[in-house]
């Protein structure tokens, strides 16, 4: 399949971002800073065997942000003419006059800019090596392996191929000028099983990697998929009720992301979560540890610098229940008297965020069956529903799927229920941490066990 | 400093007229119709049963002011086309940010990989359907001064600071767009459109030294910038954000449990969207993965529910002159007096389905296949009076506002999250309960819909619908109804009569 698209050499997009921040200084900002952002997507479903969409394609953007002394503005555009880039150029100069004079806006310092050395394997051109028709085929393998693997399995939402490429170029009026390039491959199957009732269950499993050779085979993905989707067939409901619940590891992820959302820079400052101002203090449990690390060789989350272009690094965020560090970009240490921890995230448009490196619980000693084992009655949650957690209160309420545990064992399954507590105890009652640590993304967590928590139902 | 206030419509009449061709991108691009008939011919060189082209040039602007300050202020402009190629049940697609030439061609060829016959002839000439004028605009509030945008967000700061001193932070924000749309089919689909749409919002954080509490609040729709200066102030938001914040810190814990559930009106309608709307989106039920699948004919609700789509609202956030694929939008019945009347759906669910099109073919952008998606959803008002309604519950909750919700459309639970809500006890509103998950099954919810008010209302002009990655904007709404069993998803034992912390 011949799509690969001409994309402007690297050495071209870094002189646009280089020439982009000459430009703005010549235009008499006091710091400029240009983000050029490229990349391209190829991406198959098949369902019923039958090939049901194929998209493919490549695009670019640049983004520029300026300083008026403490006054910034930022524009963006898809436009990389001559009269684009002119546009975007006079309109953040324009802009920068109404932005009010803030302290502590600016670029991070001088000498503390730099790209991590070494190769990171975040790149790998075997992502596109497969012809188009074999690209299509792992789809297809990944849906057929579901659906063969049971008889109740009749309907899917298909099975998918996915692969994709992307380069980011960093450059500042402190010299600073950075680019790295990161691949990406997946595969999944979402198959559909219907009981005797015609009662219908969806669920899915997939694979995700930097290089196809690390992608697991569609079979192996189908049938994992497969396995998850059955064992929802002739969910219950049960009563309301305070047991332990179990967390499956890609749920648990979601509960120890929300410590990021209480501890970065931006909701520390503003006092917009119940973990501001515990810097130093116990938030947790003595078994609970969590690392930022975007270091880690081939990582999901992994960059050689950040998006002020500064190293990134490994913080350890939570050492045996107490908060050691939160996650700043440079504005937000400024605000809090710190020094930044190379978090910061930037997109095309207005002020870095704070984003997350490699994140993860830190494993425990006992296997998920072995955590499940010694619940005499509880449940063991696969998925959340929604989004119902207040950072402010710490007030905690989501909608849940999953088994009921029953003497150690995971009984039956279940669905619409509810899970709800507080954030402020949930983090010192996990009474379990399992030894499955897996990244599937850029947020991971082992097994965990929650105690104190509330199951709605009937 | 503001500029006079101009009346405006919010209910307007609907206006039917042809639409003056903008010929936006004939005239910035260069664009012919010779170029179109090229780029549909190299769409359908590989045979396919239908292709279309979709441009788009988008204009927007944020604004954020946050401890009282203009922090943060961007511009962006983000334009280019996207082809598709459909045959079968088969779509291919490709999209470009460069508009020249060349790179449609490629980008046309690569859509036209989904197919492997002889090269199909487009239909030549164009026709443009008669569409409306739902958003007649004067000036765009992109091309409007910043300086009374920045007025808006500092004006919400202080009234928010000076609503309670328990308010400690509020943050306030603006954005608005301006999305310029050409579709062309191979049919001789021709429509234009030029879409704009603006929102603010204001969030609030209120703390003591033993509690906090957040509010948000914000509103919009595709509007010109003095829709702010009317009815919709920056101090109604920032006051409705303010209390929220207060009214929380307040809050006891929600009870836990099956339980009689009022919502109140306007935004509560999210419910409607989880729960019914999703699932009644043709290519879910064309694919037979949705829990509606061949329940046309059949009840879903009880006798009061009437629930419609209705893309054609003037100046709503949700609405559209015409959808993402030509299409000029309409009011569609989902649900008549409880009984399943039909489907949202776009070009190729119409198709396949041997259905009518309903104007629900929607993209998030160029870069997105369009597939059905809902515009403004919403329950007609009943007879019943929301007083009464209250009155007829012993023990339940009472929600009037909510963050967001979702939905498993395959099994058909979904829930929405309430961010107030009150105790009912003996038909009187007591007191405010902390935010709790509601969750329930869609094809059976809204049976249990036993009072439908008098009081329909609009949510306020900020929802964005997530779907298969990609967001658009929608609108919801729904009079004070009352469901009698719903799980309510707090950390208190539920008592009649009265309820444990």
């Amino acid at each position: 399949m011949t799509t690969t698209l001409e994309t402007q050499s690297t050495t071209d997009l870094k002189e646009v971002a280089q020439d982009v921040v000459r430009r703005a200084m010549q235009g008499g900002t006091t710091a400029a800073e240009c983000v050029v952002r490229e990349g391209d997507e190829f991406s198959t479903v098949v369902r019923l065997g039958q090939v049901e969409t194929l998209k493919e394609s490549g695009s670019k953007a640049i983004g520029v942000r300026v300083f008026f002394g403490k006054r910034a503005a930022s524009t963006y555009s898809s436009d990389f003419s001559a009269a684009g880039i002119d546009r975007m150029l006079t309109s953040a100069l324009e802009l920068a006059k109404i932005t009010s004079e803030d302290p502590f806006a600016g670029l991070p310092e001088p000498g503390s800019f730099g790209s991590l050395a070494g190769n990171l394997d975040l790149y790998h051109e075997d992502v596109y090596s497969l012809p188009g028709s074999e690209r299509i085929d792992y789809a297809r393998r990944a849906e057929k392996a579901a659906l063969d693997s049971d008889p109740r399995l009749k309907n899917s939402d298909g099975g998918s191929f996915d692969a994709a490429t992307g380069r980011k170029i960093l450059a500042n009026s402190q010299g600073f000028v950075g680019e790295y390039r990161r691949s990406y491959c997946s595969v999944a199957a979402v198959p559909i099983a219907q009981d005797e009732q015609g009662n219908m269950q969806r669920d899915y499993w997939y694979s995700v990697a930097r290089t196809l050779s690390k992608l697991e085979s569609p079979e192996q993905v189908g049938k994992e998929a497969a396995r998850r989707t059955i064992r929802r067939l002739g969910a219950r409901k049960v009563k309301t009720a305070q047991v332990p619940v179990v967390l499956d590891p890609l749920v648990a992820a979601s509960i120890i992301e929300h410590i990021f959302e209480g501890v970065n820079g931006d909701s520390v400052y503003r006092g917009a979560s119940f973990l501001a101002g515990k810097l130093g203090q116990k938030i947790a449990g003595d078994n609970v540890t969590v690392i930022d690390d975007g270091t880690m060789i081939g990582g999901f989350g992994t960059a050689p610098f950040d998006g002020e272009g500064i190293p990134t690094r490994r913080t350890v965020v939570v050492e045996n229940g107490v908060l050691r560090s939160y996650l700043l970009n440079t504005y937000t240490a400024k605000k809090l008297g710190l020094q930044t921890t190379a978090n910061a995230s930037r997109g095309l448009a207005g002020t870095p965020g704070i984003g997350l490196g490699n994140y993860f619980l830190q494993p425990g000693p006992r296997t998920p069956q072995q955590i499940i084992g010694d619940i005499k009655e509880g449940l063991y949650v696969t998925e959340f529903l929604g989004h119902g957690a207040n950072l402010v209160t710490g007030d905690y309420s989501r909608g849940a799927s999953g088994l009921w545990i029953v003497n150690g064992e995971l009984a039956y399954p279940v669905e619409e229920i509810t899970v709800a507590g507080n954030l402020k105890d949930m983090f010192f009652n996990v009474s379990e941490i399992g030894s499955d640590l897996e990244f599937r993304g850029s947020v991971a967590s082992p097994t965990i066990r929650l105690d104190g928590l509330t199951v709605g139902g009937e | 400093m503001a500029p006079a206030p101009i009346p405006f419509r919010i209910q307007g009449h609907l206006t039917t007229v042809t639409v003056k061709t903008d010929r936006f991108f004939f005239e910035h691009y260069g664009l012919t119709n010779q170029d179109l008939e090229t780029y549909l011919a190299a769409a359908l060189s590989a045979g396919g049963d239908y292709a279309d082209l979709y441009f788009e040039y988008l204009t927007s602007t944020s604004l954020m002011v946050d401890e009282s300050m203009v922090k943060s202020a961007s511009q962006g402009i983000s334009a280019g086309c996207g082809i598709r190629v459909l045959s079968g049940e088969r779509t291919g697609y490709a999209y470009t940010d460069d508009l020249s030439q060349e790179r449609i061609l490629h980008a046309a060829r690569t859509a036209a990989l989904i197919a492997s016959a002889p090269a199909k002839t487009p239909v030549t000439g164009f026709q443009q359907k008669p569409a409306r004028s739902l958003y007649p605009v004067q000036l765009p509030s992109v091309d409007a001064e910043i300086t009374a945008k920045v007025e808006l967000l500092m004006r919400s700061d202080q009234a928010a600071r000076a609503f309670d001193p328990r308010i400690k932070e509020v943050r306030a924000s603006y954005a608005d767009e301006l999305r310029n749309i050409l579709v062309i089919g191979s049919d001789g689909t021709f429509a234009e459109d030029s879409q704009p749409l603006a929102r603010m919002n204001v969030s609030c954080i209120a703390k003591t030294d033993s509690t906090s509490g957040r509010g948000t609040s914000g509103g919009g729709g595709r509007v010109a910038l003095d829709f702010f200066f009317g009815e919709k102030t920056p101090e109604y938001f920032a006051k409705e954000s303010a209390r929220q914040a207060v009214l929380q810190l307040d809050a006891r814990e929600a009870p836990a449990g099956d339980m009689e559930v009022v919502l109140g009106p306007g935004w509560p309608g999210v419910l409607l969207h989880e729960a019914v709307g999703h699932g009644l989106e043709a290519d879910f039920n064309r694919k037979k993965t949705s829990a509606f699948a061949g329940l046309i004919g059949k009840r879903v609700a009880s006798e009061k529910c009437t629930v419609v789509d209705n893309g054609t609202m003037p100046w709503r956030r949700g609405s559209l002159n015409v959808d993402d694929e030509g299409q000029p939008t309409q009011e569609t019945v989902l649900i008549e007096n409880g009984i399943l009347k039909g489907y949202l759906s776009d070009k190729l669910s119409s198709k396949l389905m041997g259905l009518a099109d309903t104007g629900n073919g929607r993209r998030e952008s160029y870069e997105h296949i369009p597939m059905p998606r809902m515009t403004n959803t919403y329950m007609l008002a009943g007879q019943d009076d929301p007083r009464d309604i209250i009155r007829s519950v012993k023990h339940g909750i009472y929600a009037v506002n909510f963050g967001g919700g979702q939905v498993d459309i395959t099994n058909g639970k979904f829930v929405f999250s309430a961010s107030e809500a009150y105790m009912i006890e003996n038909g009187e509103i007591t007191a405010p309960i902390k935010g709790a998950t509601l969750i329930g099954n869609g094809p059976d919810v809204l049976t249990r819909v036993s009072m439908v008010g008098n009081d329909l209302k609009l949510d306020e002009g900020v929802g964005t619908c997530g779907k298969d990655g990609q967001a658009v904007p929608v609108g919801v709404g729904i009079p004070t109804i009352k469901v009698d069993r719903l799980t309510v998803g707090g950390t208190a034992r539920k008592d009649p009569g009265g309820f444990m912390q």
